[in-house]
């Protein structure tokens, strides 16, 4: 069960990578989101500074929903997907397995560049490394979130728009420990509480999610 | 082992849809008849508040309508879910039935919250307040529930699917509401007026659960409507069906 999972995470990879363009898409789509808000707002330091964390995390869940919706859509076209969920692996790693690939390519980019961003909005430099934290631990359960969107469409030519609607309700409680996280180290007070239940949320996603995803998938191939 | 009967017929397209017929006008003319008494009542008989004046007399709607909105996710999730698990049709066609009634519910809700708001705190609108915001949640679940339902042209398919998303909705509605109401009162503005919990009196508590009894039995009479046009909706081409249609008397 191990060796397949790396199989398939492997293969994502590799396919991944043969493709930058679509790679880079939601890279692209975070900086230019990220970057109109100070030109609707306002170049104000302080106000920016006020509204940054805010601005890049939606920014941030945005661009992820626009990373994980076509998870499942290439090998459902070509049929590679009926074929791994006929295989003895359960259904579960194997969707874990993606899921964990995609998170690998596009989300950990969109960590890396959250501090530099952070910093254009005038954050405080001790706040950065907690905002990178905090969507560390937040995007597993928002990439297994957006993954079961993707999943519950698959049978769906246009699955995209509505994937929004299935997922976004779900992820306020992102929002709301990741702001407070940032909030919180942003006035010099340890921001440990929010992060834990980032943490906790992300087990939980982890564990749950794979199982889900997979009943969905199920049905979608039906 | 032989079920149990009563429970093994509620399965059967036919008998739920004859025992829908039977019921509606019991059910319907007693929740008019709670709704009426329970409306004057609240209305006229029972006394002013002392803080509100006569303008708490809207919790008469909003509290029954926000009782039955949050309520009724659970009463879908759990229908899907029977329906996912057994395979039972009848369960997914109550939690179809359920999902537009649980969304206007929370509107009736959100409006009256509004029109009370208004002169209470001064805003229709109040971000500050944790209930409104997980209203809204709320109501964006039911919406994204009808609209991957809608987007199946397959039945079985939609109904399978939606249940996976009730599923997982309904696990995820306690860690919204917590999470909106710690984030609430952390931000709470000092402008909001806070009024004790409910130590509310006997001639003030009666018409409200009259009123809670009535729209409790007037979501159950539009949900047996809604049902008995879900069931003629997939049952279109059983021979009971046409039986019925066709029925002298009908």
């Amino acid at each position: 069960m191990k060796s397949a999972f790396v199989v398939i995470l492997r293969r994502d990879l590799k396919i991944a990578f043969r493709r930058t363009s679509e790679l880079a898409n939601p890279l692209l789509f975070f900086l230019i989101v990220a970057s109109l808000f100070p030109l609707a707002l306002s170049p104000d330091a302080a106000q920016l500074r006020n509204v940054g964390a805010g601005v890049l995390w939606v920014a941030a869940l945005l661009s992820s929903l626009l990373a994980l919706e076509g998870l499942f859509r290439a090998d459902a076209d070509d049929g590679s997907l009926e074929q791994l969920m006929l295989s003895p692996v359960p259904v579960a790693v194997m969707a874990l397995a993606k899921v964990t690939a995609h998170w690998l390519v596009t989300v950990v980019p969109l960590i890396l560049l959250m501090p530099v961003l952070a910093y254009s909005f005038y954050l405080p430099l001790e706040v950065l490394p907690v905002m990178a934290f905090a969507l560390l631990l937040a995007t597993p359960t928002l990439s297994v979130l957006v993954a079961l969107g993707a999943a519950l469409t698959v049978s769906l030519r246009r699955g995209g728009s509505i994937i929004g609607l299935l997922v976004l309700p779900l992820t306020a409680p992102l929002l709301i420990f990741g702001t407070r996280a940032a909030d919180l180290s942003s006035h010099g007070e340890p921001a440990a509480g929010p992060l834990y239940l980032l943490a906790a949320l992300a087990v939980f996603a982890v564990a749950l999610g794979p199982i889900a995803i997979a009943a969905a998938l199920k049905v979608g191939l039906d | 082992m032989p079920l149990p009967r009563w429970f093994h017929v509620l399965g059967s397209p036919p008998y739920v849809y004859r025992l829908a017929d039977v019921c509606r006008p019991w059910i319907g003319w007693l929740a008019l008849l709670l709704l009426v008494v329970g409306a004057f009542a609240g209305l006229v008989l029972a006394p002013p508040d002392y803080q509100m004046g006569d303008s708490f007399r809207i919790i008469y709607v909003h509290v029954p309508a926000a009782y039955l909105g949050t309520r009724l996710y659970l009463l879908l999730a759990i229908a899907a879910a029977v329906g996912f698990i057994w395979r039972i049709k009848l369960a997914h066609a109550v939690a179809a039935s359920v999902a537009p009634l649980g969304a206007a519910f929370v509107i009736v809700a959100m409006a009256t919250g509004a029109i009370w708001g208004k002169p209470m705190w001064g805003t229709y609108w109040q971000w500050g307040d944790a209930r409104l915001v997980s209203w809204l949640v709320q109501l964006f679940l039911y919406l994204g529930y009808m609209a991957l339902r809608a987007s199946f042209e397959d039945r079985d398919q939609a109904d399978r699917v939606s249940a996976i998303l009730a599923v997982v909705g309904i696990v995820n509605v306690p860690i919204i509401y917590y999470s909106v109401e710690w984030w609430t009162t952390l931000h709470q503005g000092p402008t909001i007026m806070k009024f004790d919990r409910p130590s509310i009196t006997v001639d003030m508590l009666i018409p409200l659960l009259m009123m809670i009894a009535g729209f409790v039995l007037c979501f159950v009479w539009l949900l047996l409507n809604r049902l008995q046009g879900e069931i003629v909706e997939r049952e279109r081409d059983a021979r009971w069906l046409q039986q019925l249609a066709t029925e002298p008397g009908k």
